[in-house]
């Protein structure tokens, strides 16, 4: 070994342990207004402000009429209200931002306003607002009353099996909508059959959309297999757009073509596009977003994705991105557009930073919290990961459970998942063979039927698939072929679902804002709007409800901790006996050390939440102490359950002063009879990773310390495990069993104790 | 039916008021049923939406505020009969750099307005080209 103590370190480890965090693998830019890394505030973003003349537009934020570009000519002409504007534009900022968070200034009152509010000036009013306040004012001015969510449903394969049975699975979990997209262009029709057959299963009403090319997508929508749509993606800036291959007309005849199909219809924007596409005019990411929203309004969509999207990431580089995004949405939902709310593309690599991010949204509400949950495993998602994905979706409904917050989602059993998988998958062979399209083999099927993901699937080839889709599209298939299909082969209830689904288009209910289908049911802003104001007002949880988001799996109950400790009782019996002899006195001694067990200590608990039979931990305590040269004596406590007053008692009881206390759940301290209760000699506090090792060492040190001597303490290594939460939930119940015996000023009891055979 | 332009006390309508929702074929909701489906008395046709349930939801939409809304659901509502092949070529010629020039997007509006009777659609169409002209959009881009 060498001798590196002259060698003067020149980093602190900390940092190299930092390094290896998930979080470094994000990359964070500085604030640079000028190449357009500045969320909320560029030297270049105009003021706002907007001169009329005789109820025509002059100026809009700083430019001239003559000088407007084609997104400034679409806002002022279909977005501005020149009765309203006059009176928001000469309204302080910060009054109205005020007004945002004032839950008795009602929501239609904002609406109004920001109806002749320019793209600037919305801006600088949510920038006055901090995230919390965002938040809020969110929860408040968010459209429909009943927060929803969307899925991605897609696969690496484009397999259709597993197509229809993660559809199946995200229906059964609530998603309201769910959303696919392909590997290979040209896969889009078989993915869109086999999605609309997936999410037939089980219960109708989930809105089903095909990412895909405009023109194609239109087409799929026009075959029936499809009820909504979100690809229209609009830009900040003109040149953008124009990169984009679009202006606001084209898009403006696109959402009435799909008005025209009655496809329910939303746009697409978002912080970071206009810079990833590199035409920012060194604008604020929110000032483009705002741009783009007013848009969208004047376009007359009902809504929106927006709040970063696939911009999300870059928008997570720079300072205050996260709360830009919030910002974004806000002006959305204030706008009175439907907000499928972000949350999709995912930002980052830190978990801790995909939690933080989704909660505003979670305790808020939203239309859609995400535009786009990866219900699939992140490498099955076709449009790359999402902020949560398939992994997390437990760890989603969990949340929903701690802050009884409705993320959309419920809890579905292990069974019930396995049925819809099943069905779906025998729902979308049944087309396939029905219209000739494939036939799959029983093998196939069982494999995607349990798989998680594609990986472990043995399906259709690439090119089996790309010739299904082809088969669809050539043949002119549409959704009556399919509903046809369905009946033909038995499943009445999937064609039936399917139909109605379809059948949504007639009446048209479903194009008004925020609508989506509950329990069979139109709900949108218009027949469920956003009334909050104020606690006890706006969506609250139905008790029925909260059942269903509490009702995670693997939950502990007092009878199931009874019945698995029960089941420790006939070995135990088998290895030692504790026989009562009789009121337990102090003795002389002075190599006395006493063991004071709890009142449950193999009566009714009969291992540590270790797992160690508690006839081992007596047995090693007891040699220890004998090979430390004292002699051990247990008595049973029955006054108290509580590990210091167990040590302490049994030390006064002790001829050398010396005891030790230890519960059925393996607490156990070392005591002596002059100490205060909390003050002892050594702890155990950490049941569940102290070995056997430990309790042998304890007994020695007992010992020890009963000779007078001052031994090393035993410390039981702990590597940072989050003890509470995997075992505190156990451990009150199993506490609670040894409280429930105790009775105060009972005496102790002096305990015989026989081992029988051999150790455990 | 009355006159009186419908409230968002009539919405959903297929719910609220089933009487003022029909096909184009003049079937109601009830009619289309998984027999109808099966016995081929209900096609793709009948479940499309109609000219009149668009602006039905104008109506709609307009009553609860959304004034922009409504007027995307009554250019909807224009090109309900406008065929598929006409809506994606007047799209693509709507895209920047497609129209060469001014004329081709006026004889688009033309053709919408004359054939189909889409005027306001045909309106949105001349004044983006004019805007086009501003913006000088009429070059090619590839």
């Amino acid at each position: 070994m060498t001798d590196d103590s002259h060698v003067r370190a020149n980093r602190w480890k900390r940092f190299s342990d930092w390094d290896e965090r998930p979080l470094r693998l994000d990359k964070f830019a500085v604030e640079d207004a000028s190449s357009g890394f500045a969320a909320f505030n560029s030297p270049y973003d105009p003021k706002p402000g907007l001169a009329m003349g005789q109820g025509v537009v002059e100026s809009m934020d700083g430019i001239a009429v003559r000088d407007f570009d084609m997104i400034d000519i679409f806002i002022a002409k279909y977005h501005l209200d020149p009765e309203i504007a006059p009176e928001a534009m000469a309204m302080p900022s910060l009054e109205i931002a005020r007004m945002l968070v004032d839950m008795n200034v009602p929501r239609s009152t904002l609406v109004r306003l920001a109806h002749g509010m320019t793209p600037a000036k919305l801006a600088e009013v949510v920038a006055h607002l901090s995230s919390l306040e965002i938040a809020f004012a969110y929860g408040k001015m968010r459209a429909r009353q009943t927060p929803g969510n969307q899925a991605h449903v897609t696969n690496a394969k484009d397999d259709p099996l597993q197509m229809a049975a993660d559809a199946a699975t995200a229906v059964a979990f609530g998603f309201d909508e769910i959303e696919t997209t392909m590997r290979v262009a040209r896969n889009s029709w078989s993915n869109a059959v086999a999605c609309a057959v997936g999410a037939s299963v089980g219960r109708w009403g989930t809105l089903f959309q095909c990412s895909s090319e405009e023109a194609e997508e239109l087409k799929i929508g026009m075959a029936g297999f499809t009820s909504y749509a979100e690809t229209l993606s609009v830009y900040g800036t003109e040149k953008s757009f124009v990169d984009g291959d679009d202006t606001p007309w084209s898009k403006g005849f696109l959402a009435a073509a799909y008005a025209s199909r009655g496809i329910k219809m939303r746009c697409t924007s978002g912080a970071g596009s206009e810079l990833l596409m590199g035409f920012h005019e060194r604008k604020s990411l929110l000032y483009l977003e705002a741009r783009c929203l007013c848009l969208q309004r004047a376009m007359g969509v009902q809504g929106t994705q927006n709040g970063g999207v696939d911009g999300a990431p870059v928008t997570c580089t720079v300072p205050g991105g996260m709360r830009e995004l919030m910002a974004e949405n806000l002006i959305a939902v204030w706008l009175d557009l439907e907000c499928a709310s972000g949350n999709d593309a995912r930002a980052t690599e830190s978990e801790i930073r995909v939690g933080a991010k989704i909660l505003p949204y979670l305790i808020a509400g939203s239309d859609l919290i995400c535009s786009g949950f990866g219900s699939i495993l992140k490498y099955d998602n076709s449009f790359n990961p999402s902020l949560l994905n398939g992994e997390e979706l437990e760890d989603y409904l969990v949340l929903q459970r701690d802050f009884e917050a409705d993320g959309g989602l419920t809890p579905v059993g292990e069974a019930r998942i396995m049925d819809l998988r099943a069905r779906a998958v025998d729902a979308i062979s049944a087309v396939l063979e029905e219209l000739g399209l494939a036939k799959p083999t029983a093998d196939m099927k069982q494999s995607v039927i349990a798989a998680s993901g594609s990986d472990e699937t043995r399906t259709f080839s690439g090119r089996d698939v790309a010739m299904i889709s082809e088969a669809i599209f050539a043949r002119s298939i549409t959704v009556i072929d399919v509903i046809k299909a369905l009946a033909a082969r038995g499943f009445h209830e999937e064609a039936e679902n399917l139909l109605k689904l379809v059948r949504l288009r007639v009446s048209g209910d479903y194009l008004q804002t925020s609508a989506v289908v509950r329990n069979g049911k139109i709900v949108s802003a218009v027949n469920d709007p956003n009334e909050y104001h104020g606690p006890g007002t706006g969506y609250r949880l139905s008790e029925a409800r909260r059942e269903e988001i509490v009702a995670i799996r693997d939950v502990l109950t007092r009878q199931e901790v009874l019945r698995g400790e029960a089941q420790f009782r006939p070995a135990e019996v088998t290895r030692i006996a504790y026989r009562p002899v009789g009121p337990a006195a102090a003795t002389g001694n002075p190599r006395e050390v006493v063991i004071g067990i709890s009142p449950a200590f193999g009566v009714k608990l009969f291992q540590t939440v270790a797992g160690h039979p508690l006839s081992a931990i007596l047995r090693v305590l007891i040699s220890g102490i004998a090979e430390g040269g004292c002699t051990a004596r247990v008595v049973r406590m029955l006054h108290t359950a509580d590990t210091s007053f167990l040590g302490l008692s049994a030390a006064r009881l002790a001829g050398s002063g010396i005891g030790i206390g230890i519960q059925a759940k393996g607490t156990a301290v070392i005591h002596q009879r002059d100490r205060l209760p909390h003050n002892n000699l050594e702890l155990f506090s950490n049941s569940p990773i102290t070995k056997l090792e430990h309790y042998k060492r304890m007994g020695l040190n007992a010992a020890a310390y009963a000779r007078g001597e001052m031994p090393e303490p035993v410390i039981v290594p702990t590597r940072g495990e989050a003890m509470g939460s995997r075992y505190h939930a156990r451990v009150s119940m199993i506490y609670a069993i040894e409280t429930e015996m105790t009775s105060e000023g009972a005496e102790p009891e002096e305990i015989d104790i026989k081992f029988l055979g051999a150790a455990a | 039916m009355s006159d009186k332009p419908l409230s968002v006390a009539d919405y959903p309508l297929a719910e609220k008021r089933p009487e003022v929702v029909q096909t184009k074929a003049g079937k109601t909701l009830d009619d289309i049923s998984l027999e109808a489906v099966l016995a081929d008395r209900i096609g793709l046709e009948d479940l499309r939406i109609t000219g009149r349930a668009l602006r039905q939801q104008a109506e709609v939409a307009r009553a609860a505020g959304r004034p922009t809304l409504a007027a995307n659901f009554e250019r909807g509502a224009e090109l309900v009969d406008v065929p598929q092949d006409v809506i994606m070529r007047t799209y693509e010629l709507l895209r920047p750099g497609r129209a060469g020039s001014k004329d081709e997007l006026l004889a688009a509006a033309r053709e919408l307005r004359d054939v189909y009777g889409a005027s306001s659609v045909a309106a949105f169409i001349e004044e983006a080209a004019d805007v086009y002209e501003r913006r000088s959009l009429y070059k090619k881009r590839y």
